[in-house]
């Protein structure tokens, strides 16, 4: 090919290219707008925000991140914060053991009703949670459970989240046997097997079990304003929701300055667990 | 000391599939046992039943002096090495190693000198610290039998070690394993092996005695050089030797005072002892025909026994030293095994021209029409 034809090619090549990563930088950018605008709003004045388009506050003070934080209630948005950890955390434990123990048992053991009982499992995922929200409710109401985090976070030990059952069954069927039967002759008991060996193999699916299931519970509104009657136990999601309902008029730059603050654990978290996502099944050791 | 002794094995599975159908077999202690067969003869499946990742329906399983059929995989006595390797991906080579011994409870230096003698023994002392992935296929292999080794199993199990590396490497494995195993026993440490191949070739090669099974039933049990010369029957011979032995259907016919075979239009005239020892069998009417392509000459010996018969060439193969010369003798293909030497003339046939081949008569196989079984 001669000099020519080969920059002809190049320049031919450079254009498509460039016309690609525009496309795909103005969807980013349509897709991304509201969040920008809404770190933008964070720094306006109530009479700027419906006022002016473009997200570009003014001038940049952090006034309503303080006033925001602070609350109008005793409380400050620590204390919001704390609450939704300690939701979420024992939440993301007892979702990951309970959840990996059945999806094991689904995928790795022949037992009497196994397919039985992996259709239902499958069809409660069809089911509206709305339906469920009454005869739980009076469920827990029995138990005595109505204002503490346990309705939140009970539940998830007896793998109710069937989506991760699902997901955690099929990413286990797609890893051979050979090395959990090299393991049984290496001298593994089921316990053994589970914890040295599948654990370790499930990892990239653990890992997005839990990322979910910690945005999912932070995001949870419906879950804690049914369940929680007092403020001091309220997570970030219904503070929020708290903060707009005052009856004075609404400061909304604290509410967006605060909405962003919400947002960054979520964010934090997909983050760091976004190279786990990808490494995946890229490190399988089995060839062939 | 680890013989292993299959009595009555049977394995039946759900679906009323008969995958093992009475296997007997005594493999004795620190001999290097062959399983060859073609895919669905349950070789791998018997391997697995004396692993004991799969149950055997009926039958009764020994290795050394215990009856093994109820104990899991840990209690036997026993290593296995798989066919795609089967190693730990997120431990290193040593986590690899050591993982059984670590388990079994043995204290940390033991371990650790179990693992480093095992890994200069494989001459892979510098893998100890990678991850599988890092590792060539060749690597991972020797890894996968490092882990076997380790353990000081009383019985290897290999499940088809070596189907996943390239010719070339495969051909070093089969040296290298053949040695590991006389090493190993002349160190003291029992090494009976169990094998498991579809490859005939690394059957004779490596097998210190080989079973050939088809369709779940033993065909025949036997020293390579007894199986390779004398077949028990027609599956054994088709199997082993490569190329194949050829099998022609002919027809016992007397002609006179000589006993011959018919095939189609030819009559070949059978040496004495073939036809003296056919006498004892009734139904030696039909019968297939066999003769290993190496008794098949382009010249001719002037032997007794040896018959010149018309063919045209179809298909030359040149293999360096010795050329496979594929013919079609009415109709029937027919290789021959020839010396390049000897090749003469014939080396430059084209397609459909004729040629004389010298059929060794003397070599030849009988075997019964209806079940194959060995008639002389």
């Amino acid at each position: 090919m001669s000099a020519h034809a080969t920059a002809l090619t190049d320049h031919a090549q450079r254009s498509r290219a460039l016309i690609r990563y525009t496309v795909l930088l103005a969807v980013a950018v349509l897709m991304l707008y509201p969040l920008l605008w809404l770190v933008g709003a964070s720094f306006k004045s109530n009479s700027e925000i419906f006022s002016e388009v473009g997200f570009w506050p003014e001038r940049f003070s952090p006034t309503a991140y303080v006033k925001g934080w602070k609350t109008s209630t005793e409380y400050t948005f620590a204390t919001y914060f704390l609450n939704s950890f300690a939701i979420t955390i024992p939440r993301i434990a007892v979702t990951v053991v309970s959840c990996v123990l059945v999806a094991y048992a689904f995928a790795r053991f022949e037992f009497w009703g196994r397919k039985l009982l992996f259709g239902i499992m499958v069809a409660t995922m069809m089911l509206p949670l709305i339906v469920l929200r009454l005869p739980q409710y009076l469920m827990f109401r029995e138990l005595g459970w109505l204002d503490t985090y346990l309705p939140l976070i009970v539940p998830s030990a007896f793998a109710t989240d069937t989506f991760f059952v699902f997901m955690l069954v099929q990413f286990l069927r797609g890893i051979p046997r050979d090395m959990e039967e090299a393991a049984l002759i290496d001298g593994c008991n089921a316990w053994q097997l589970l914890l040295y060996i599948i654990v370790p193999l499930l990892k990239p699916a653990i890992i997005s079990v839990v990322v979910f299931q910690f945005i999912w519970t932070m995001n949870d509104f419906m879950g804690p304003l049914i369940y929680l009657a007092s403020v001091e136990k309220y997570p970030v999601s219904l503070a929020l929701k708290m903060s707009i309902g005052a009856t004075e008029e609404v400061e909304w730059a604290n509410v967006i300055a605060i909405s962003v603050v919400a947002l960054v654990p979520s964010v934090a978290v997909f983050f760091m667990a976004q190279r786990h996502f990808i490494e995946g099944t890229a490190s399988s050791g089995i060839k062939g | 000391m680890a013989a292993v002794s299959l009595r009555d094995i049977e394995k039946v599975y759900p679906n009323g599939f008969k995958a093992v159908r009475g296997v007997n077999l005594e493999i004795h202690d620190s001999e290097f046992m062959v399983l060859v067969g073609p895919s669905g003869s349950a070789k791998s499946t018997l391997l697995r039943m004396v692993a004991g990742l799969e149950r055997a329906t009926s039958g009764e399983l020994h290795i050394g002096a215990r009856r093994v059929n109820d104990l899991p995989p840990k209690q036997r006595g026993i290593a296995m090495v798989f066919q795609n390797y089967a190693l730990y991906p997120h431990m290193t080579v040593y986590g690899n190693l050591a993982f059984g011994l670590k388990l079994s409870g043995l204290p940390k230096p033991e371990v650790d000198q179990r693992v480093r003698q095992a890994a200069e023994l494989l001459e892979m002392s510098h893998l100890l610290e990678r991850h599988p992935r890092q590792l060539s296929g060749g690597q991972a292999q020797r890894v996968a039998v490092g882990r076997a080794i380790v353990k000081k199993p009383e019985v290897f199990l290999f499940d088809e070690p070596l189907s996943n590396l390239d010719a070339k490497l495969r051909a070093s494995m089969r040296v290298r394993l053949t040695e590991l195993h006389h090493s190993l026993r002349e160190r003291g440490q029992s090494a009976t092996v169990i094998y498991v191949t579809h490859d005939q070739v690394e059957a004779m090669t490596m097998g210190e005695r080989i079973c050939v099974l088809k369709d779940g039933e033993i065909q025949q049990v036997d020293v390579p050089r007894v199986l390779y010369e004398r077949p028990a029957n027609a599956f054994v011979a088709g199997f082993i030797g490569s190329p194949e032995m050829n099998l022609l259907q002919a027809e016992v016919e007397q002609r006179g005072d000589a006993v011959g075979l018919k095939l189609k239009a030819l009559w070949l005239p059978l040496p004495a002892e073939l036809a003296a020892a056919l006498d004892g069998h009734s139904d030696a009417g039909e019968v297939l025909f066999g003769l290993r392509p190496e008794h098949i000459a382009t010249v001719s010996r002037s032997d007794r026994g040896t018959v010149a018969i018309g063919a045209r060439v179809q298909l030359l193969e040149h293999m360096g030293n010795e050329v496979f010369i594929r013919a079609d003798v009415q109709g029937t293909p027919l290789t021959a095994r020839v010396p390049a030497e000897q090749v003469g003339d014939i080396g430059q046939c084209r397609r459909g021209e004729a040629c004389t081949l010298h059929l060794n008569l003397r070599a030849a196989h009988l075997f019964a029409r209806s079940d194959g079984r060995r008639l002389c």
